[in-house]
């Protein structure tokens, strides 16, 4: 990433233009104007998510993020930041995935700085103390049983993820196995905070009604007072070539309609030959991307088989993807008769392609997404936030519409062709409990 | 989940991110229908913005609009409401609004299901409608560059939907697959065990998706029939945000609107209030058990509404800092979530208070949620909680519900629904401001000292562990 600490400020007022530098100690900043609300999102981006943790630490990354506000820091008591956010009215929050951990503030412009002092501030000077750790195990011991535990898709879909990688850490889940989140402890906590939390390791996105000349000053002010870390290189396990057919299956009392979903390893945006995670973008669209879609349109429309029926591609990681079709059926249709359709779906268009016609279309509802998220600064400061802790670049955001628009049909049987393999596939059926 | 939580994990968003439509609460809990409707707290400033001036637009045949025109980004939101949602449902017909709102991009004038969803792709518009409790939401997105064509679909769709027999039976199909998945859910078997123990026989008792029976029997021609009922003129709210004028929306909205019928024909539904003072327990063996308590609520157009939200939000409405958080999950680490609502549907209100916790510990942590409720109702807020909770309403309104040109339009017909007026948004910091300490204590006393209605879903309290 070639990225001048001296980069040209943008003028004010250029509704959208995105500006972006680094500081000093080699935090990146990007700053994404919008004047129509008296509104700014701050995002904190850290190149670090749970598939960098160490082994039999799941969970960790996740649990450092919700010490991030649990604790407090050489400047400020516990809760204060909190109660600072509130008293300006502000929203905050945070969230941990594969790659990234990401803290965010959104709030009247008046209130940055304040954010970013804290925000920094937590970025160096958190004291963890064992209390904190053991309460605050408790909550995300809670919040595992509220989002998996008690929720028989969650398990399923936990357990085929586990099966669909073999090497790569995207096996083990972000909330982490409850057997390890129950034994972290404070070393865990305080030598993955003092690793990753620094700012080279981190991406300042901030997008609403502010000015990049005021980012950057306030940006120097507050992170650029931090001192950077050792550079960190992500070393991920490679994933062998898939050469099997799997299937898990879960069977629950709470379950009275079937489903299936069945996954592919496809590359992802970072990992892709040119042009090929883009063409496997357009082929979600196409296969399962809505009701115009090839599977509800067969499935629901003219089989009305399906009750429900898409396909999903996940392009936003460091490491190789996945990419999932998924049905239930409807009425007295059977699960197996409804996944050969899916099936064959998938092999009309390894076969035949697309036609140019639904191409087109695909890619002007692809476009139309960026166009539209233009109207939410929290969702351009996401797809800028998410693209730079994966890999990406401020230059792969813009000329995205671009790439989109240039993929041939051709393009989209090849990757169909390459890596929507049956044999080569992890499916998992969730069922109802029936008596044996 | 009644907040947004600390620390959600991502479902890592698909590039780019598909915009993701309205920030509006999914609250898990059967009162909060009308939910967005009865949070409007404010930021004074953003009265001055030119972002926020807001027009009434009355068009050539009377339809009234409020307009925020802008036109930075190529785009353009509306959102309307009919009244009568689905507490309009016929006995023995439940589900039939539910299912009406799944038809309108299924057909509409000379447009069969097919031709309508082609051309409405064509047009690079997104349509939507929904059924709440007390009305029929529905809202369009669109590429202002197209918004001619757009808004032509909207037209069909509003005046002509055609309601064929094929869609009519997938969307229906589609439904009661829903409808058979909840059968043997615990979560959803207690709200429905819930809704009966509170409301009774009122229309608020029933599923707004219908049941399996009464779904069966609604026909092409009860859709049709209900259609003319609910969408006339007299019942009609409408905003729009976005790229276009005062004078190309007033055309529109008679394109839009000015050829329905003036009056609805509603059948009259009564005011309800939630029976409380018992227990509903759903037993299952699960891993954590969900806890739901209802307090009487405060009406929007009470005069005790601003003391009420306040109170609300010092009690748990505020995440992070509200004093069931602080004791529920800060101090004990009991719960991921906890917290509590005012929900001010028409015909009834409540406040809810609602949580969950390992299966071991809920009737610990049930304790500790009477607790603080009834601290709250002896004691009321201290002074310094209420000036911190005076600015957190005041500066959280264009936070949460002003982010987004779709999420000013659904505020503005809130506004409009609960008849707060067009200077609203300007008065509102001063009603909350105004608030005593006295007044706060007042309505703590009032709502909080009732016996609550108590849910459990999970195993038996007290009988594990």
């Amino acid at each position: 990433m070639v990225l001048a600490t001296t980069a040209p400020v943008l003028a004010a007022n250029d509704h959208g233009k995105v500006t972006d530098f680094l500081l000093d100690n080699g935090m990146e900043v990007v700053v994404i104007p919008d004047h129509r609300a008296p509104i700014v999102t701050h995002m904190v981006w850290y190149n670090v998510g749970s598939a960098d943790e160490p082994p039999g630490k799941s969970g960790i990354a996740h649990f450092v993020e919700h010490l991030m506000f649990k604790a407090a820091t050489t400047n400020h008591a516990a809760g204060e930041f909190d109660r600072a956010v509130s008293a300006v009215g502000g929203a905050h929050n945070a969230f941990t995935d594969y790659d990234y951990t990401a803290f965010y503030e959104t709030v009247a412009p008046s209130a940055l700085e304040q954010m970013m002092s804290f925000e920094a501030d937590r970025m160096f000077n958190l004291i963890l103390n064992d209390d904190d750790i053991k309460t605050e195990r408790d909550v995300i011991l809670e919040e595992r049983r509220s989002r998996i535990d008690n929720n028989p898709q969650a398990v399923l879909e936990e357990e085929v993820d586990a099966t669909l990688w073999q090497s790569q850490p995207y096996r083990i889940p972000v909330i982490g196995w409850m057997q390890e989140l129950e034994k972290l402890n404070w070393n865990d906590a305080v030598s993955f905070y003092d690793l990753y939390y620094r700012p080279n390791n981190a991406v300042l996105v901030v997008a609403g009604d502010v000015e990049p000349e005021t980012v950057k000053a306030l940006a120097e002010k507050t992170y650029g007072k931090v001192a950077a870390g050792p550079g960190l290189a992500r070393i991920r396990p490679v994933e062998p070539e898939q050469n099997t057919k799997r299937t898990v299956t879960l069977t629950d009392a709470r379950v009275s309609v079937p489903s299936f979903s069945t996954q592919w390893v496809v590359p992802s945006y970072h990992t892709a030959e040119p042009g090929e995670a883009e063409a496997l973008d357009l082929l979600a669209d196409i296969l399962g991307g809505g009701n115009r879609s090839r599977l509800y349109q067969q499935l629901l429309v003219k089989q009305g088989i399906a009750a429900e029926a898409g396909a999903n591609f996940q392009g936003t990681m460091l490491d190789a993807t996945n990419f999932a079709i998924y049905a239930s059926p409807r009425g007295d249709a059977k699960l197996a008769d409804l996944e050969a359709a899916a099936n064959a779906e998938v092999a009309r268009i390894v076969k035949d392609g697309v036609t140019d016609d639904e191409l087109d279309k695909a890619k002007n509802r692809r476009v139309r997404s960026v166009i539209l998220a233009r109207d939410k600064p929290a969702c351009l400061a996401h797809m800028y936030g998410s693209t730079l802790a994966t890999g990406g670049s401020v230059k792969d955001v813009e000329e995205w519409p671009d790439r989109i628009r240039k993929v041939t049909a051709d393009q989209v049987k090849a990757v169909a062709a390459r890596y929507l393999v049956p044999d080569h596939s992890t499916t998992g059926y969730l069922l109802p409990k029936t008596e044996n | 989940m009644t907040n947004q939580h600390r620390a959600a994990l991502a479902q890592a968003l698909p590039f780019p991110l598909s915009a993701a439509e309205g920030s509006v609460a999914r609250l898990a809990t059967p009162l909060a229908i009308l939910f967005i409707a009865i949070f409007f707290l404010i930021l004074p400033a953003l009265t001055a913005h030119a972002a926020m001036n807001i027009q009434e637009v009355k068009s050539e045949k009377g339809i009234n609009a409020w307009l925020v025109e802008d036109h930075t980004v190529p785009i353009v939101a509306i959102r309307f409401v009919f009244e009568g949602g689905t507490t309009q449902d016929p006995v023995g017909k439940e589900g039939l609004i539910h299912l009406m709102t799944g038809l309108f991009d299924e057909g509409a004038g000379d447009l069969d299901s097919e031709t309508f969803q082609v051309k409405l792709d064509d047009a690079g518009a997104e349509m939507s409608f929904e059924a709440q409790r007390d009305g029929i939401h529905g809202s369009m997105r669109m590429l202002s560059l197209r918004k001619d064509a757009a808004f032509d679909l909207l037209r069909l769709a509003v005046n002509r939907p055609r309601f064929d027999q094929a869609p009519v039976d997938r969307i229906r199909a589609q439904v009661l697959s829903g409808i058979i998945a909840d059968e043997p859910d615990p979560d959803a078997i207690a709200q429905r065990k819930w809704l009966r123990a509170i409301y009774g026989t009122h229309p608020y008792s029933r599923p707004d998706e219908g049941i399996k029976v009464s779904m069966a029997g609604i026909t092409p021609a009860d859709l049709g029939a209900f259609h003319k009922a609910i969408f006339a003129r007299d019942g009609l709210h409408v905003a729009v945000v976005g790229d276009i004028d005062a004078k190309r929306l007033s055309e529109k909205l008679d394109q839009l609107f000015g050829d329905l019928p003036q009056k609805q024909t509603l059948a009259p539904i009564a005011d309800v209030a939630a029976k409380l003072g018992q227990q509903v327990e759903v037993n299952y063996d699960l891993p954590q058990t969900s806890l739901q308590l209802a307090f009487p609520g405060v009406g929007h157009s009470a005069p005790d509404f601003y003391a009420a939200l306040l109170m609300n939000d010092i009690l748990g409405g505020s995440p992070y800092t509200s004093r069931l958080w602080e004791e529920v999950r800060e101090k004990r680490g009991l719960a991921y979530g906890v917290g509590s609502n005012l929900v001010d549907d028409e015909h009834s209100n409540a406040l809810l208070v609602t949580t969950a916790t390992r299966s071991d510990r809920a009737a610990e942590t049930l304790s500790i949620v009477h607790q603080v409720v009834k601290d709250m109702a002896q004691q009321g807020p201290t002074a310094a909680e209420l000036e911190a909770s005076k600015k957190h309403l005041i500066g959280a309104y264009a936070i949460n519900y002003l982010d987004s040109s779709s999420s000013i339009a659904a505020t503005l017909v809130g506004l409009q629904l609960d008849n707060l007026g067009i200077d609203h948004i300007q008065r509102r910091a001063a009603l909350i401001d105004q608030v005593t300490l006295d007044q706060v204590k007042a309505a703590a006393k009032k709502l909080l000292s009732a016996e609550p209605a108590i849910m459990v879903v999970g195993p038996p309290l007290g009988g594990k562990g």
